[in-house]
């Protein structure tokens, strides 16, 4: 046996309260994120059995999965919607919980508005009845997505019960090429590995694809860890991620902080350190990713053409999105882009997407919602003037919320419609029902967005700065 | 929670892989509060066609089929938490979900509704899912206690967490066991600060 640890295991060891014999650990959870959809039934489970939640202090909350993005300021129209708003609100003000709700200045998607606030810090655990939780790992935190059951237990407890993961290390080394984001290289990891590499692990990025990455760049890429299988992703916590937590409301102040970060330099895994498993990619592969089927695993580099599979599912996958194996994407006529969802909402995706935006209009055809991931982000593209360029090229820039990702709310993509989308699931009907999903990154987008059509953005892309 | 030990029971196929949980409940029905009614619309676009009339093809629909087991393609229940998929399934009338993998979330919000997901292998998955469709009559049977799922002669055991187990058996769920544990957990506390 070595002693030698992985950031995981450093960050789980320190959190474990007491161990069942052959059974699983009570994990102490620092932080625990709620928003409307996933909370109304655990707090009722709380009040029918009679127990109060222990610890309100260590859980914020905020409205973003079923609100609207146009009138934040008008009451909602769907009944059953405003409803559960309002649950949300009463069960806040009742369990003293800190409620971020429509409107507020810090309102917003629950995995842009807590980084933002430095609520989610290096070392911790959090969790949230929402799997894309895993966003948070990009902060060397133990972030991962949990049922409804789940909620009321962190609410009763602020502890779970589970069985430590096994571990699994993604590097990637060298150096992206131009027009290649983040999301690229997630999308590029996941297409290589499959949608369940990950059930069962943790999984740490590695490498300096990772360490040169900026902080919003490290939550997009941990963000989709879940669409690997992987309940969550780390990045280890470096000189980045201590600069982007100072001076954010939550985050510690003077001495405190600077204890914090001698703490949190100790966590990067242990040289020697093993995983369960290892894969290793190299940069220059990586391109301008897109999605072609019912899962975030079918990618392809958005110059090459879809595979030839005789697998059912993958036949089934194609029929619902009208395409043939072995076609090409490229020209293909597209009526829908949205940029927004927790995967791709942040400033930096509105700067790179306004960058190719600029001086262009948007082709006629084409439908594009901006929905920025909170007032935050909201503000900042108005202060930079991003919303000018926006809005000189014929683009509507909405207000916060999951939206079109989930289309739980108005936001939903027509029947038999393809949308070119920043988000992180393609599944069947997943932006509307019938709608049909191409994942791609902020830049791919705003390409298709102008063009009415998909294009190879690495034709030109020598001329652009987007590294 | 309800117990779980035996059960036996006709089943289901749904022979898809990668069932993801939004087709198991689509998103735009979890605006409800409370854990009802979620049954009516499990695999709502693929029970019902677009204009509002049933997919006789999908196999919920086919009335051939019945029973409280459902035997689905690999990698059941990916994608979002939504523990509405569980409480769907449960409000159908499932007890037992069959398939050769399950997605984590998925796997545990099954348990903590007294719902059971036993992973077997591929050559066991394929041979049901053709048992089950050459006979939709086909009983199956479940023992918690022995771990086991067997059609006619052939029986395979499965894998199940010992505590999760107890917990099916006797119907207790997490929330009991950690309450139970406040004193450790307050001690915790303090030597974090």
């Amino acid at each position: 046996m070595t002693n030698k640890k992985t950031l995981f295991d450093k960050v789980w060891d320190a959190h474990v309260v007491d161990s069942i014999e052959n059974g699983p650990q009570i994990l102490y959870i620092d932080k625990h994120l709620i928003h409307e959809v996933t909370s109304p039934q655990a707090f009722n489970e709380l009040e029918d059995r009679g127990i109060a939640v222990f610890r309100p202090n260590q859980i914020v909350a905020t409205a973003d999965h079923n609100t609207p993005t146009e009138n934040q300021h008008l009451p909602i129209k769907d009944l059953q919607s405003r409803n559960q708003l309002e649950q949300l609100s009463t069960n806040c003000k009742k369990n003293n919980i800190t409620l971020y709700e429509l409107g507020h200045k810090y309102n917003g998607i629950v995995h842009v508005m807590a980084p933002e606030l430095g609520f989610t810090q290096p070392g911790m655990t959090m969790v949230c009845g929402d799997s894309h939780t895993s966003t948070h790992g990009a902060f060397g935190t133990i972030a991962f997505g949990i049922g409804t059951s789940q909620v009321a237990q962190v609410f009763a407890s602020q502890c779970l019960l589970l069985t430590k993961p096994k571990s699994l290390r993604v590097t990637v080394n060298g150096k992206l090429k131009n027009g290649v984001l983040p999301k690229d290289v997630i999308l590029y990891i996941i297409s290589k590995l499959g949608t369940n590499s990950g059930t069962g692990y943790f999984c740490e990025y590695a490498g300096d694809v990772f360490e040169n990455m900026s902080m919003e760049g490290r939550m997009t890429v941990c963000n989709m860890s879940i669409e690997m299988g992987a309940r969550g992703g780390m990045i280890a916590p470096d000189q980045t991620t201590f600069d982007y937590v100072q001076g954010r409301e939550y985050a510690p102040k003077g001495e405190a902080f600077d204890n914090k970060v001698a703490y949190w330099k100790t966590l990067p895994t242990d040289d020697g350190a093993t995983f369960n498993k290892e894969y290793t990619f190299d940069a220059e592969d990586i391109e301008p990713m897109i999605t072609y089927g019912t899962n975030p695993g079918m990618g392809i580099k958005i110059s090459e053409n879809i595979p030839n599979d005789k697998d059912a599912s993958f036949v089934k996958s194609l029929e619902y999105m009208n395409f043939e194996a072995g076609e090409s994407l490229i020209n293909k006529q597209i009526n829908y882009v949205f940029i927004g969802s927790c995967t791709n909402s942040r400033i930096e995706d509105f700067r790179v997407a306004a960058k190719y935006i600029e001086g262009k209009q948007k082709a006629d055809n084409i439908t594009a919602w901006l929905v920025p991931g909170s007032k935050q982000v909201e503000t900042q593209i108005i202060d930079e003037g991003l919303k000018d360029i926006f809005d000189a090229a014929g683009f509507e820039l909405r207000q916060p919320g999951c939206s079109a990702c989930l289309a739980m709310n108005d936001d939903k993509i027509p029947q038999g419609e393809y949308c070119v989308s920043t988000s992180n699931r393609n599944f069947e009907g997943r932006q509307g029902q019938g709608s049909r999903t191409i994942l791609a990154s902020p830049l791919v987008a705003a390409a298709t967005a102008i063009a009415g059509k998909i294009v190879d953005v690495t034709e030109n892309i020598e001329t652009l700065e987007f590294a | 929670m309800e117990k779980f030990t035996t059960l036996t029971s006709r089943a289901i196929p749904l022979d898809i892989a990668n069932v993801d949980t939004d087709q198991i409940i689509p998103a735009r029905f979890l605006k409800a509060t409370d854990k009802k009614g979620f049954g009516d619309n499990v695999f709502r676009d693929w029970r019902y066609n677009k204009d509002g009339s049933e997919n006789s093809e999908f196999s919920l629909n086919n009335t051939d089929y019945s029973g409280s087991i459902l035997v689905a393609g690999d990698n059941f229940g990916c994608g979002s938490s939504r523990e509405h998929a569980a409480w769907a399934l449960v409000g159908y009338g499932f007890k037992v979900i069959v398939s050769s993998f399950f997605a984590d979330i998925f796997k545990g919000n099954a348990l903590n509704n007294g719902l059971l997901p036993i992973q077997v292998s591929l050559e066991f998955l394929s041979e049901l899912l053709i048992t089950i469709k050459n006979n939709p009559d086909t009983k199956i049977i479940v023992n918690l206690e022995l771990q086991t799922i067997s059609v006619g002669d052939t029986s395979e055991i499965f894998d199940i967490d010992p505590y999760k187990k107890t917990c099916m058996i006797n119907g207790y769920d997490d929330i009991d066991y950690l309450l139970s544990k406040k004193t450790e957990i307050e001690a915790f506390e303090n030597t974090i600060g």
